[in-house]
């Protein structure tokens, strides 16, 4: 029977949907065992959101204050240490499991698996390579444990209808002071997360400034959807970071997505081909986004997006 | 310190469209424009940016794969690297099996610093960082978009999910970039002449007596599910209506 371990993606306060979502796919693993190790330096608020996921079977704490924020380097040795008698490591795939699994993979002496996209059997897994234009079927070596990173816009969170025990965990591990944590600036805003944003409103290189963005921070704000942006809007400075959308951005699947002045590259198409509706308004009629959107409006976004914003009144 | 690795993978080229074979067995890469992958680049013109602001006397580049690796090394050389390392290995290595080879080099140079893409945009596996770091038993600091170096530490300003992370790592350590790190350099003509009298070391990787990791088996290769072309609509009204007959609003 497999057992499956999963470690629990949190800010310290509450868990990401990042971890429900990892719960999910685990759970298309025939009988599986999941438990959930949430690696805290409080444990009580996170380990009882875990333990409210269906499909969990126990939620496992270690409190340490080293644990206070997601180090890889100091989470690692803490996982291999707990993960003697799984057969399955499984962390999602934010910035939080790309930087952490493949460092536990490689003390456990296995590869990993990136980015499951769907489950074959106990060992096989789907799993998209070049920007999602080619979707892999890999299968693990059988003994050894496997580990692997769930792709988000692939699943749908679990439910919490559960009453999982919480047990504490004993960890003996050998935790490294080479590295250490300093800040984290983050945009917060009152928006949707982009990542679970049932409608996201996304602009790129066309808006041509910072300032014009506010046309469409305006209509999201109408829609009450997450903001993203594309690779090029990112790298010219007009948005930060955290909301590009794309091969190497996030990869989101919204009920809604509108693409605004985004010409659609290979690489920004992978970010969103899991969307329900795609809508794009570009004024280039022969911009590759026309080939995925399911809605076309050719024309000047600075135009359509206040119109349609005026509309939505 | 004295000297920096940095990792360059050979990729099919990121505007390419791949093709898959029509047996399913992999991607077609017969006559396929080939090049570093682009974090690769990033890489490397920030260890060269290090080594010109004198904070490092050599820039070391290593690749794994076949001969044909040669032309990515020489076009780092061509960059400005000092000289090239590449380990040979006929058939596809795997991640981890990368990662220990690698640390195989680290041990010989003892670099004080490696920076290496943070994913291959070919398999996008996005894993040889943290695994040699782990093996090396030293910091990593991945998703990297800013560098500061200050005697024997670094200060890593990290892309997150969420936001800007600043972490602080001893070195040695592992870096992997994000695309905001730096806007890799052009390569001049005089500069590919000068690469091809640059050092460029073979070595076979049965020579640097790596366990092989259990690979995993590569079962299919298929295309992903088409999206279905949709419709072309006027204006906002028809937009609105389109959008109401899907029921998105």
């Amino acid at each position: 029977m497999s057992k499956v371990l999963i470690i629990a993606e949190h800010d310290g306060q509450s868990l990401n949907q990042s971890t429900a979502k990892t719960v999910a796919c685990a759970a298309e693993i025939p009988g599986a065992s999941i438990d959930v190790l949430v690696l805290a330096d409080s444990a009580t608020a996170v380990a009882g959101e875990a333990a409210r996921l269906d499909s969990v079977n126990r939620v496992l704490t270690v409190e340490n204050a080293a644990n206070a924020n997601p180090l890889a380097a100091v989470l690692a040795p803490q996982v291999v240490a707990l993960a003697a008698g799984y057969s399955h490591v499984f962390g999602p795939t934010t910035t939080f499991g790309k930087d952490l699994m493949p460092r536990v993979a490689a003390l456990l002496g296995v590869n990993q698996i990136s980015d499951v996209m769907a489950v074959v059997d106990s060992h096989t897994f789907k799993r998209p390579i070049y920007a999602g234009n080619v979707v892999l079927t890999v299968r693990a070596p059988q003994g050894p444990l496997v580990v692997a990173t769930v792709r988000m816009a692939s699943y749908q969170p679990v439910a919490g209808n559960n009453q999982a025990a919480i047990e504490k965990a004993d960890c003996a591990a050998e935790i490294p002071s080479h590295t250490r944590y300093v800040d984290l600036k983050s945009g917060s805003t009152d928006r949707p997360d982009l990542q679970t944003a049932a409608k996201v409103v996304s602009g790129g290189r066309a808006l041509a400034s910072a300032e014009n963005f506010k046309i469409i921070f305006e209509l999201a704000d109408k829609l009450g959807a997450g903001v993203g942006a594309s690779r090029a809007a990112v790298d010219a400075g007009y948005v930060p970071n955290e909301m590009q959308v794309g091969q190497t951005g996030k990869i989101i699947a919204p009920d809604l997505y509108l693409a605004i002045g985004i010409s659609g590259a290979i690489q920004h198409l992978t970010g969103i081909k899991d969307a329900g509706t795609i809508v794009a308004i570009n004024k280039d009629a022969e911009a590759p986004i026309f080939e995925v959107a399911d809605i076309g409006l050719v024309g000047d976004l600075f135009r359509i997006v206040p119109e349609l914003t005026a509309a939505l009144k | 310190m004295d000297k920096i690795l940095v990792g360059l993978k050979r990729v099919v080229d990121y505007n390419v469209r791949v093709r898959i074979k029509a047996d399913g067995t992999g991607v077609e890469t017969d006559g396929v424009k080939m090049s570093i992958n682009p974090f690769d680049e990033i890489a490397l013109e920030e260890a060269l940016r290090i080594k010109e602001r004198g904070d490092a006397t050599e820039v070391i580049v290593v690749s794994i794969g076949s001969s044909e690796a040669q032309q990515q090394l020489r076009t780092g050389l061509a960059m400005g690297a000092d000289r090239a390392i590449l380990i040979k290995a006929n058939q596809p290595t795997s991640a981890l099996s990368r990662a220990r080879a690698l640390l195989a080099i680290v041990n010989r140079e003892s670099p004080g610093l490696v920076i290496l893409g943070k994913q291959a945009i070919d398999n996008d596996n996005s894993q040889t960082g943290p695994m040699l770091a782990a093996l090396w038993n030293r910091p990593q600091a991945t998703f990297a978009s800013k560098l500061e170096l200050d005697a024997n530490k670094a200060r890593v300003v990290r892309e997150v999910d969420v936001g800007l992370e600043t972490i602080e790592i001893d070195l040695p350590a592992v870096i992997t970039t994000d695309l905001r790190l730096n806007e890799p350099r052009y390569v001049k003509l005089p500069d590919i002449m000068k690469a091809k009298k640059k050092p460029l070391e073979e070595i076979p990787l049965e020579d640097l007596g790596v366990a092989t990791a259990p690979a995993l088996e590569e079962v299919h290769f298929a295309p992903p599910a088409e999206r279905q072309k949709g419709v072309m609509v006027d204006d906002v009204a028809g937009l609105i209506a389109a959008l109401k007959a899907k029921g998105q609003l």
